[in-house]
Formats: structure tokens, C-alpha cells, sequence
């Protein structure tokens, strides 16, 4: 695979020239805000946190999505992008009801963390206060749609990891919803293999185990990489 | 079926025709339709057999004619005289029209809605795309190639190689006409050129702005031009399958698209071989379910796959990866539209109409505080007072013209100042607005700028596909704060976040929809900030419109 | 920041629609409270009975969400007399616990909690405003009613995560915390 050298924030990077501008960051230790990313699920580009500026191009790249070029200057982290970042997030805190004080992922959650992380302490808009409700009908999961981003990493790692493609996406705009089993109770869809997979790599706590309660979710994503590891390298992952 | 036999069943159609004394044609697109043109065919039907004329009368079903509020139109030729039009036909007026014309009968009851000929609405136009339209029956293959129609696709395909058929159409100067308006032909020698075994054509009909219709039109009233303009693109870029996508309230145009589709294969004009050529391609048609996203073509890629139609960030281009990977063209229905022209008659003469920058003609669905409201065709570069005070002939009730959106939800107004500023993609641009498919709103004085600013926002709120959260997210935040502003209990702080939001929303979305959504805010405070700020500062609505249901607002359980 | 007598910051809390958890953790900043003591004086609290809140006050800290009329007139009212206003945890920051009732309609909440039982549930009118507060139909955050300086975010806002703003505050600084001290929750 041949190199290329880009300019990161002023600093020369090399990076395989099929890496993502997002991979090449993050190789060279610069951080880039991400909540739809996940290593080892297919980019999204949905979040749009991650959007950089790159010089000659009018456009801000949703880096996950951009591959690196030889000479691309990038700077991930300027003023407007800072703004931008900090409004997404608020958007993101206002469109559901993220209560973060009675959430399972309270002090676990990708959110509620980049949120404290970008500096957002108060949301600036309109919360939206949709009435939304909990499927609790699985024997061993249940999710809220409340504490949903719509990041789709479920939907993926369900379609692409297990296989099952029992989670999808139903509506449109602000009325969209993660369903299960083409829009049935999650404990009635016949595609679930109650894996988990969806559980584990949720951003917040719309997906997460039945009995756990305040701040007792963690997830743990390493799984996927070693799946994955396994399924395409052929590098088993046997201790831990 | 090769070029000869095209020429021989163009004649016997001609032939056929001149048979009739007298031909009324009968405006049968969705407009007149609605307003009872089935009804008026019908009576026509009846009263030509109940006179005996079927020898020498003909009633033809066509396409639209231009001013729809003015259905059912009809219009009469007799050999030997000037064309007549109807407007507002009705059944019981069949059998008048047919003693004026076939029997030479004087019926003075007829001519308050004969439509004069002579007036601007028709004199103005250039009718390149829509040349067809209102003339030929879209259902019968033989009425299109009597007026020339496969001409074009058989020059190509005996004459022309691929690479020039694609230079011909960068000579014309053509730039697509779904809004964005990218020159045709780079996109073309790019499809061309884009290593890949399948390559795909696909016509973009998902037409969605409010008030738009051009693309309907074009598809009910001459659906095979549009069928022998992807048939060249398909020559020209060397794909072998089209597929048309086609709105999902377009039933009447999907039908006739697919009668159109099954004649030309029956005369090998599509399939294999086409005129006895190497060149195979299949056309298919796909129709959408509804949503205004899919007229994205990354996204409307993703419906054709059979997948949810949500947009998919671009690069990589359609032109380099489409349709299950291969490199596809898509292009307007209105852009396939003109293709045949431009190769049938040269990319010279197309280039003669339109600016330096902007050739040939664009139709526009003319709506909203106009006397003509209807589909127009025009020369690009004709100013927008033409277009509304001649070719749409002024402002009803001697009102003031206040603006004119253009470009739908992602467009934006045009003020008076600027009625004289000629109409092409750039200028528009200038003044803050997109040529967009077509759309032309015109605004009274009676219009409110933050309200028709409020419904735009409701359009994109609604239609926005989810998937990325500024969009999502935004639209809705940017229609509360427009809602405050419209219901009066908006402060001057909600303004400036409103203005944020528009610049954040545009420079972060993922797709077209979500970036161009705060055009309608960004114009109207351009030219109408004054308006918003009566708004807020005075509860005042100088067009008289918002009524201030929440004025002062924000205690007890009023509070939102 | 003071330019006051005795030296003194005149220091206020409220307490809207909330737990009063925050102004537990405002306690829980143990012995250092003394030495809080010795900078500010404490004028108007829920912790101590005062009926009318004070003219001229320096800090305010407001616990809680915006929930009902009261609410909506007190918050003003200390925008009025209060030179830097905080939102003081998460209820006033985002509305929090009492804004899950916001998917609900307020006369159904009435109709439910006090409908099933003797008397008649508490009227939505604005009128009988003065005499029972009126529920709002939202609950809202603490900025939506009046203009917020500094936002201190947390379910409760842990001690030290007190003590650093007020700290900073009281030696006229900006507030600046640092990520792990301004998340929600």
C-alpha cells in the first residue's frame, strides 16, 4: 500500500493512502470528536462531528468518510469547527430526553462526556420533549429510544457483525426511530439473537442490559475488533 | 427496425394525419385532467361519432399546453387556418366546437374562452423541450416519430461515435437542469471515461419543490423524448440500463412512461439492437414512495438499490461509483429532455439561446400571484419582469410584486429591485437564490417574508431523511425560533441564534437538502430584515398576515 | 469582587423546582465551609427562613428547574436585584428530573395525582395564580426565563466542583472548569 504525506495541523503525517483522514488523525495523536464512528463497522458520515477543514476545498469533510491525499493540508480543530461541534451536540441534547442523572450510562456515556469535553453546559435551544416509548419486551435488553442519537452504530454492527439485520430505521427527520424485527415488540422480532452486539457498542444508554441500573452500564467494545480480527485476519485474540 | 423504416413510419403517421380535415387536440396532463379534461375528451369521442365525422375529425389526447389554470385546454387545427385554443373547455361544449370547425357553423357562444394566440404568454416562449408537448399523443410511439422523434438516436448511433455524441453535448453548453446546474457534458465524458464493466443511466423524476411540475409534465406529455435522450446518454457514456425515477405521486406519468418504454422495445427503438445497431440498453422504471431526499441522487441511488433512500456522502461520485459500484449518469429529466434536440440539430443552434454562461431554455412552473400561472418555456437570460408582468401578465388586482422565489425550499427570493436582472444560474446565484428545477413563486404585497420563510422551513423539517443531526436537528430548531418570531414572542437574541443555526446547518449538513435548507431565511432577511424585526420589536406583520397568537408570552403554562 | 463594608460577598441560593440535593452538596463542602463563610455573607437561602429576597445581592445560585408561576416570578425577580446569576445544577441547567413530566400534559398530571383522591385537583387558571402556583404546561431550564452568567451542571454538582467556581468566583476570576468538572449528570 503506498504512503502519502498530508499536513495535520501543521504537523507532516504519513498514512497509508487507503486511510481515512479521521484514521491518519488519530495515528498522529490528534483527537477528533466521533459518535456515529466505530472502528470496525462502515463509516457513516452522519454525526458530523468529525468534519474538518481541508485548504482548496470550500466544503467541510466529515473526515471518517475522507480518504487521506498526498499534500491535503487538514486542520481538525478550529474555532468554527469548535462551534459547530458544540452546537451538534446540543441539537443532539434537545431533540430527546437525555437526563443523564437517571441514565444507566450516567459517567459511561460518549455524550454526556464529549458534551463536558466541548464544553457544552447548557443547551442553548429549544428541548424538544418527544414522548417516546421503552421496549422492555426482550428478555435481556431493553431499549429507549429517549437516550437515542440515531447514530446507527446498532443497526451496523447488527447487519454487517452478526448478521442478524434485525435492527433498522423507520420514519424520517426528527421522527426517525431505531425498530426492531421490521417495527415489532424487540422480544417478538424472530431475527434477534440476542447477542448483544447492539448493547455493547451504543454510544449511550438507548441500548443496554436489562437489571443495571443508574451509571451501572458499561460497555466494552474490544469485542468487535477481535471479531473482526478473527473473521478477516485470521488473528485470534485468545487472552485478554 | 433500422433508420429507413423509422422514416417510412413516420410518413405513414403523417400520412394518416393529413387525413383529417380537422384535428382537436385535448390537453390530457394531471392539471386539465383535474379540471375535468377526461369528461370533455370523452364528449368529444361521442360527439365526433354521433356526427359521423371519424373520417374526417380526429380527437387527440395530448399532452400539457402551457396555461394549467385555464384547463381543460383544447386545441383545434383545421387544415388551411390558424390553430385555435380553448381554455376552461366543458362537455357540453363539444358539439360546438365541433360545428364551428368541422361543420363551418358560426357559434358565437365559443368565443369567450377561445385564448388569444398572440398574447405574451405563447409569443415569449421558446419551446425546445416542451416543442412536443400539447402536440403529440404521449401514448402512441408513432404520433412522437412523426414529428421527428428517434431521429436523433439513430443519427448517433450511424453517424457519431460515443466521445462525440459527449462533445456535442459540452458544445451545446447544456448544464443540468435538477438545480445545481453542472455542466452536462463534463459529466458525461466522465461517465465516459470512468473505468467500469455496467455502467448505468438514470433520469432523475423525483421532482419535490412545492409547486413544481416541470418534470411531470415532461413525462405525461412526451415521455419518449425523454426515453431517446437516455437512450443517447446510455450510447454516449456505454451504459446498457436506464432507469427512470419516477416521484410516487407521478402515477399518470409512471403509466405512460412504462406504455412508452413497452412501444419502443416492440420497435426496437430500446432493448437490443437498437435500429439495428451494436447498442443495447433497457430502460426501467423505479418509483419512489414519498420522500422529498430522494431527488439527492446519492440518495435516490440508494432507493433504486432497493435500500432506505438516505443521502451518502459524496466523494465518491455517482459518475465514479454508483449504482451497485459502476460509474452511472444522472441527470434531470428536463436535461434527457433536450438531449434529443441538441443532437438532432446541432450543438450550434442550441447554443444560440441562453446567456454565455447558460444555454438553451429552462421551463419554469409559473405559480402563485400571477394572472398566467402555468408551465412556461423560456430562453435562460430573460429577465423576471418578462417573465411575470408579460409571459405571466402581471399581478392580479393591481397589487405591488414583492418577490419571487425561485428554486423551491432550497432557493430564495428575488425583491423588486432586482426584477430586471437576467435569470441564469449565476446571477440567481448572486442574489442569493438557485435556478433550482424550475419552481417560480410570485409574492404580493400580501406575502410575510418570515412566514413564507416558516413554510420552506416546515417543508425541509418535514423532509428531512434524519441522518445526519444538523439537519435533523436543525431544521426543526430553525422552525421553532421562525414560529416565536411569526407567533410574536420571539426577542432579538432568538434572531441571531436563527442566523447561526442557518450558517451551521448549511456548512455542516451532509446532503443538498439539509445544506441549502436556511436559503429561504438567509434571502428574506437579506432583503426583508426590516420585516423580521417589525415582527419581533413591535408584534407588527406589515403584510397583515401573522395574527401574534403568543404575543408577550412566557409566563404561567402558556410557556412553550 | 467586593467593595462592600465588611468585606463581604452578599451570597444568595433559591430553590425552584428541585431536590434541594445541590444545596446538600453546597453543605458538603465540609470544613471548608467556614472558610466560605468568612468570604460571603449569606443573605437570602432557603436553608435559613428569610421571606423576601434582598436588594443588592453579588452571587445568587438558583437550584432547580422553572416549573410553575412562582418559579417564573422569583427568577425574574433575582435577575433584578442579582449581579452574577448561576444556574446551579443540573435541574436549572437542562430542566433535568422535574422536565420528565414535559411528555405529559399538565392537566392530566393533576387529573392523576390528585384527581383519584378527595377535592378537586389545583386549577391551571391563571388567576388562582397569587394564591397555589400554577404548573407550568413545560418545564424549562433556568436561562429560557432570564439570562444565566454561569452554568454549573451536575446531579448534584459534586463539592469540589462547587468550591472550584465559587472559589474562582469569589477571587473575581473567570470560571473556567475543567471537562470532568462540567458534565451533566
Amino acid at each position: 500500500m503506498p504512503v502519502v504525506t498530508l499536513t495535520i495541523n501543521d504537523k507532516l503525517v504519513s498514512a497509508q493512502s487507503d486511510k481515512t483522514v479521521l484514521e491518519a488523525a488519530r495515528d498522529a495523536g490528534f483527537e477528533i470528536p466521533t459518535l456515529c464512528h466505530l472502528e470496525g463497522l462502515t463509516p457513516r458520515g452522519g454525526c458530523r462531528l468529525c468534519l474538518v477543514e481541508v485548504e482548496g476545498v470550500p466544503r467541510l469533510l466529515a473526515s471518517c468518510v475522507t480518504q487521506v491525499q498526498e499534500g491535503m493540508v487538514v486542520r481538525t480543530e478550529t474555532e468554527r469547527l469548535h462551534n459547530y461541534r458544540k452546537m451538534m451536540v446540543e441539537l443532539l441534547l434537545a431533540e430527546r430526553n437525555h437526563v443523564c442523572a437517571v441514565c444507566v450510562m450516567n459517567g459511561h456515556c460518549e455524550l454526556q462526556s464529549l458534551a463536558a469535553k466541548l464544553g457544552v453546559d447548557h443547551v442553548r435551544y429549544d428541548y424538544l420533549c418527544p414522548d417516546l416509548p421503552v421496549d422492555a419486551s426482550h428478555e435481556r435488553n431493553t431499549r429507549d429510544p429517549n437516550r437515542c442519537i440515531l447514530c446507527a452504530r446498532c443497526i451496523r454492527v447488527c447487519d454487517e457483525v452478526e448478521g442478524a439485520h434485525c435492527l433498522d430505521m423507520m420514519g424520517r427527520g426528527i421522527h426517525c426511530n431505531i425498530i426492531t424485527g421490521m417495527n415489532q415488540e424487540w422480544g417478538k422480532a424472530r431475527s434477534c439473537t440476542a447477542c448483544g452486539k447492539c448493547v455493547q457498542v451504543c454510544p449511550t444508554g438507548a441500548l443496554f442490559k436489562k437489571g443495571s441500573s443508574v451509571a451501572e452500564m458499561e460497555k466494552q467494545r474490544e469485542f468487535l475488533i477481535w471479531i473482526l480480527d478473527g473473521r478477516d485476519k485470521k488473528v485470534w485474540h485468545w487472552s485478554r | 427496425m433500422d433508420r429507413e423504416e423509422l422514416k417510412a413510419l413516420a410518413q405513414v403517421e403523417l400520412d394518416q394525419q393529413q387525413r383529417f380535415r380537422c384535428r382537436i387536440l385535448c390537453c390530457m396532463s394531471t392539471p386539465c385532467i383535474s379540471s375535468g379534461a377526461t369528461a370533455v375528451f370523452e364528449a368529444l369521442q361521442d360527439a365526433i361519432k354521433g356526427g359521423q365525422l371519424d373520417a374526417e375529425v380526429e380527437a387527440v389526447a395530448t399532452g400539457c399546453m402551457g396555461p394549467c389554470s385555464r384547463g381543460p385546454l383544447v386545441t383545434v387545427k383545421t387544415e388551411g387556418e390558424e390553430d385555435v385554443i380553448y381554455e376552461h373547455v366543458t362537455a357540453d361544449l363539444a358539439m360546438d366546437i365541433l360545428d364551428k370547425h368541422a361543420r363551418k357553423a358560426s357559434v358565437p357562444s365559443l368565443d369567450r374562452v377561445v385564448l388569444p394566440r398572440d398574447i405574451p404568454f405563447f409569443s415569449k416562449q421558446v419551446k425546445i423541450v416542451l416543442a412536443d408537448s400539447g402536440v403529440v399523443d404521449p401514448e402512441r410511439l408513432e404520433s412522437y416519430v412523426a414529428r421527428g422523434g428517434y431521429t436523433a438516436l439513430a443519427n448517433a448511433l450511424r453517424e457519431m461515435t460515443p466521445e462525440e455524441v459527449c462533445e456535442e453535448i459540452s458544445k451545446s453548453g447544456i448544464r443540468g437542469r435538477g438545480g445545481a446546474g453542472y455542466p452536462s457534458g463534463l459529466k458525461w465524458h466522465m461517465v465516459r471515461k470512468a473505468p467500469g464493466e455496467r455502467k448505468y443511466v438514470v433520469a432523475n423524476g423525483d421532482e419535490g419543490d412545492p409547486g413544481a411540475y416541470m418534470d411531470r409534465t415532461l413525462m405525461e406529455s412526451d415521455p419518449h423524448r425523454v426515453l431517446e435522450g437516455m437512450a443517447i446518454a446510455g450510447y454516449a457514456v456505454g451504459a446498457e440500463q436506464g432507469y427512470v425515477y419516477v416521484r410516487g405521486e407521478y402515477p399518470l406519468a409512471a403509466k405512460r412512461l412504462e406504455k412508452a418504454i413497452r412501444q419502443a422495445e416492440r420497435k426496437g427503438l430500446l432493448g437490443n439492437r437498437i435500429l439495428e445497431s451494436p447498442f443495447n440498453f433497457r430502460i426501467d422504471i423505479r418509483m419512489g414512495a414519498g420522500a422529498f431526499v430522494c431527488g439527492e441522487e446519492t440518495a435516490l441511488m440508494q432507493s433504486i438499490m432497493g435500500r432506505r433512500g438516505q443521502p451518502v456522502p459524496r466523494p465518491p461520485y455517482p459518475a465514479h461509483k454508483g449504482l451497485w459500484g459502476g460509474p452511472t449518469l444522472i441527470n434531470n429529466v428536463e436535461t434527457f429532455g433536450n438531449i434529443a434536440a441538441i443532437i438532432g440539430r446541432g450543438a450550434e443552434w442550441y447554443a444560440s439561446y441562453g446567456t454565455e454562461k447558460s444555454k438553451g431554455t429552462k421551463i419554469f412552473a409559473l405559480a402563485g400571484k400571477v394572472v398566467n400561472t402555468g408551465l412556461i418555456e423560456v430562453p435562460i437570460g430573460i429577465t423576471l419582469r418578462e417573465i411575470v408582468y408579460e409571459i405571466g401578465g402581471g399581478i392580479p388586482g393591481n397589487k405591488a410584486f414583492k418577490a419571487a422565489q425561485t428554486g423551491g425550499p432550497s432557493g430564495g427570493c428575488i425583491p423588486a429591485d432586482y426584477l430586471d436582472v437576467p435569470i441564469d444560474y449565476e446571477s440567481l446565484a448572486r442574489l442569493g437564490s438557485i435556478m433550482g428545477s424550475g419552481g417560480l413563486i410570485v409574492m404580493d404585497e400580501t406575502s410575510c417574508m418570515p412566514d413564507v420563510a416558516k413554510f420552506f422551513m416546515e417543508f425541509c423539517m418535514d423532509e428531512s431523511c434524519g441522518k445526519c443531526g444538523p439537519c435533523r436537528g436543525g431544521t426543526v430548531q430553525m422552525h421553532r425560533i421562525l414560529s416565536k418570531i411569526t407567533d410574536g414572542c420571539a426577542t432579538m437574541d432568538d434572531l441571531k441564534k436563527l442566523e447561526e443555526l442557518c450558517l451551521m446547518v448549511k456548512e455542516t449538513s451532509l446532503c443538498g437538502l439539509g445544506q441549502t435548507s436556511p436559503n429561504p431565511i438567509y434571502s428574506t432577511l437579506r432583503y426583508f430584515r426590516a420585516e423580521y424585526e417589525a415582527h419581533i420589536k413591535d408584534h407588527h406583520c406589515p403584510a397583515g398576515v401573522c395574527t401574534f397568537p403568543r404575543k408577550g408570552e412566557l409566563t404561567f403554562n402558556k410557556v412553550a | 469582587m467586593t467593595t462592600r463594608q465588611n468585606g463581604k460577598v452578599r451570597l444568595a441560593t433559591a430553590w425552584f423546582g428541585g431536590c434541594a440535593g445541590c444545596h446538600m452538596s453546597l453543605l458538603d463542602i465540609d470544613e471548608r465551609i467556614i472558610d466560605l463563610v468568612k468570604l460571603v455573607e449569606v443573605v437570602y437561602t432557603p436553608i435559613a427562613d428569610i421571606k423576601k429576597f434582598p436588594e443588592d445581592v453579588d452571587v445568587t445560585l438558583v437550584e432547580g428547574s422553572v416549573a410553575n408561576s412562582d418559579h417564573v416570578r422569583e427568577a425574574r425577580d433575582i435577575r433584578k436585584k442579582s449581579k452574577i446569576v448561576i444556574a446551579f445544577g443540573d435541574c436549572a441547567v437542562t430542566g433535568n428530573v422535574p422536565a420528565l413530566r414535559n411528555r405529559l400534559q399538565v392537566d392530566k398530571i393533576l387529573e392523576e395525582v390528585y384527581g383519584g383522591g378527595p377535592g378537586k385537583p389545583p386549577s391551571t387558571e391563571e388567576q388562582y395564580a397569587e394564591v397555589v402556583p400554577v404548573l407550568l404546561s413545560k418545564v424549562i431550564p433556568l436561562h429560557q426565563i432570564i439570562p444565566v452568567d454561569i452554568f454549573l451542571p451536575g446531579c448534584p454538582p459534586d463539592p469540589e466542583r462547587i468550591w472550584t467556581a465559587l472559589t474562582a468566583l469569589l477571587q473575581g476570576g473567570p470560571v473556567a472548569l475543567p471537562p470532568e468538572m462540567r458534565s451533566f449528570g
